[in-house]
């Protein structure tokens, strides 16, 4: 620690002999200036033979410097010198002898492949996880229903309590933050709207818009994407969590189903509260435009309650609906199974933890385009 | 091994922690010596990860002081602060090494922080630390999940004693080792100890370390030390919880074992 410490390395040579003496503090403080020292005593010198290395005038040593004399010795020894260290404390014997029973062997790490192969590779590995994850969902909806037929058969099995909390934390809790959101996107929508239709006095058709796009997509899907960010992720980081510290193993080994116990009440919990969450939104959506109807296109709520009537119908509220309790299926079995897929490390749980967020997103809007088409095809 | 200058490295004072509006140590004093084992015992619950988490400057406290290397860390800068954590070492109950980091990365981690090597350098010397506490050099790309918990425990070990600390922490080494791995990192600790000359201050439960590794042993419980001495000190005391402690059952059969042991080697 002391700044004046000298640390010293100095070598005599004497035809095939060398001798180096080395002194002050080799401390891991001075390690960074001692390295360029050893590595310019350990240069190769072809006539010596024989290196006799005194560390008799050394007051501190610690490992850094015991492996860096350790460090020149080997380089000299690998260069065929025969090198010894001579004058060593004893009170550092047992440090150095330490040192000296390392071996330093790390198997090569394999070499780096070409990159141009390496790319191809990843492509390839992210296809085959692509598919790989269509099968655990697969085989995640599979065990599903065979834990929803035990559980219809027999009744008494279900996890009444543990679903009912949940369905309280994905479902009244989310209430509030719901609402916000869709009374904003509602109100968004209808300035939008009424900014652009002025244009060629269209401002009344703002209601069919809002009406028709609310019910139908948006207020499921901003409902889903909100469920997804807020709930999915924590069926997610919850089950990862259970998963690290071995409480799935132990349910398993209780002779339970995780997904009987874990997965069941809360897939269903969701199933029941997005619908629920769905009517709420597109209900608040539908407020957020009448009032910005009201306030900045001077569309009366009168007038926008009738042209609401004509230009909507129990259909257009039915398609949004009937999508939910899908989309919430989707949510949570992708949730559940990011959840089971962590492995040991805090980052293998975040990782599982954002791949559910925008699986589960990303494949809720691929369902809603899937629905559309359905529902042009049967005409509705 | 005994201390022959009594060279305090740590020394509490009246120290008071409450946590939670519950009073865990009420005035305790102690010192740990330069050079010394020191064995920590107390009942479940009696606040010894309190007082080392308390020391280490992970919980505050209400009263007292605490000095180490003689400098109060409570008037101490930050920057002295730091260099003070420099030069202990902490190995945690369940390893707490870093998930996200290989073994090799977790050893690295504080030389990379504290000391300005070069990256060939402190390579070898996270290797030259694995293969100290006894594991092979590949484990420096193992991720902890892929070890086993002795080896955890080992990897976090030579996290601790990367820049070659002046006082060791140990919170219970040995909990969860079977008797064979307990004993060889008892021995670890030991050889090392005597190595580099460093503290060790040791938080156990383990009978078998006490007899075999520790220098003096000190008792915490009602959140004071009942009792601070060599291990014929501990025996010689009248006080209930130490005669149960080193007289029961369990010490018998164990120092039956350590007796035995002794006698083979």
């Amino acid at each position: 620690m002391t700044a004046g410490t000298l640390t010293v390395l100095s070598g005599q040579s004497s035809g095939e002999r060398l001798a180096f003496a080395a002194a002050g503090s080799w401390t891991a403080e001075h390690a960074q200036a001692l390295e360029p020292l050893v590595d310019a005593a350990t240069r190769p010198n072809s006539p010596v033979k024989s290196v006799a290395l005194d560390t008799a005038r050394i007051d501190r040593l610690d490992s850094f410097g015991a492996w860096l004399l350790e460090r020149a010795l080997r380089t000299w020894s690998a260069q065929g010198c025969e090198a010894k260290l001579v004058g060593l404390r004893d009170d550092y014997r047992g440090l150095f002898d330490k040192i000296h029973a390392g071996t330093q062997k790390l198997t090569p790490e394999p070499p780096k492949q070409n990159s141009v192969i390496a790319t191809l590779e990843s492509v390839g590995i992210t296809m085959a996880t692509v598919g790989n994850d269509l099968l655990l969902l697969a085989d995640m909806v599979g065990a599903l229903i065979v834990a929803l037929k035990r559980v219809l058969l027999h009744p008494s099995t279900f996890r009444l309590t543990s679903m009912v909390n949940h369905l309280q934390r994905v479902g009244w809790q989310a209430v509030p933050i719901i609402l916000l959101i869709t009374v904003l996107i509602g109100a968004i929508l209808a300035q939008q709207g009424i900014f652009h239709f002025r244009k060629f006095g269209a401002d009344i058709y703002v209601v069919d818009m809002v009406g028709v796009l609310v019910l139908r997509e948006l207020g499921v899907l901003i409902v889903c994407i909100m469920v997804a960010g807020r709930s999915g992720s924590s069926y997610t980081a919850e089950l990862g969590a259970m998963k690290m510290r071995e409480e799935i193993d132990a349910l398993r080994t209780m002779g339970f189903d995780p997904v009987e116990v874990l997965i069941l009440p809360r897939i269903i919990a969701l199933v029941i509260a997005v619908p629920i969450l769905t009517l709420f939104g597109s209900m608040a959506a539908l407020y957020g435009g009448g009032f910005v109807s009201w306030l900045y296109g001077g569309i009366a709520p009168e007038v926008f309650l009738s042209r609401l009537r004509e230009a909507i119908d129990v259909g257009t509220f039915e398609v949004g609906m009937i999508k939910a309790p899908f989309m919430a299926l989707v949510i949570g079995l992708v949730a559940c199974v990011e959840g089971l897929q962590v492995e040991g490390s805090a980052e293998s749980l975040g990782e599982r933890t954002t791949n559910s967020v925008v699986k589960s997103i990303f494949l809720v809007i691929v369902l809603d385009g899937v629905f559309a088409m359905f529902f042009a095809a049967i005409g509705m | 091994m005994a201390t022959a200058s009594r060279d305090a490295v740590i020394r509490v004072k009246d120290l008071i922690v409450d946590l939670k509006g519950h009073r865990i140590l009420d005035g305790v004093t102690l010192d740990v010596y330069r050079g010394e084992i020191l064995g920590f015992v107390g009942a479940s619950g009696a606040g010894k990860s309190v007082l080392t988490r308390t020391i280490i400057g992970l919980l505050p406290k209400q009263a007292g002081r605490i000095e180490v290397f003689g400098a109060d860390l409570d008037k101490v800068e930050d920057t002295a602060h730091r260099a003070i954590e420099r030069r202990w070492g902490i190995l945690f109950q369940q390893g707490a090494l870093f998930s996200s980091l290989t073994a090799g990365q977790n050893v690295e981690f504080p030389m990379l922080e504290y000391l300005d090597l070069s990256p060939r350098l402190t390579v070898e010397m996270a290797i030259a630390k694995l293969e100290m506490v006894g594991l092979k050099p590949d484990v420096y790309r193992k991720y902890p999940s892929e070890l086993s918990g002795g080896m955890i425990k080992r990897v976090a070990l030579a996290r601790a004693l990367a820049l070659d600390p002046e006082i060791l922490f140990l919170d219970e080494p040995t909990s969860g080792l079977d008797p064979i791995s307990a004993h060889e990192f008892d021995e670890l600790i030991l050889t090392l100890q005597q190595t580099s000359g460093m503290a060790v201050f040791m938080v156990t439960h383990d009978l078998d370390s006490l007899y075999t590794i520790c220098d003096r042993i000190a008792v915490l419980g009602d959140g004071k030390i009942k009792e601070a001495g060599t291990m014929d000190v501990m025996l010689a005391s009248e006080q209930p919880w130490l005669k149960a402690y080193f007289h029961g059952a369990r010490a018998r059969a164990d120092r039956q074992v350590t007796a035995k042991h002794l006698q083979r080697s």
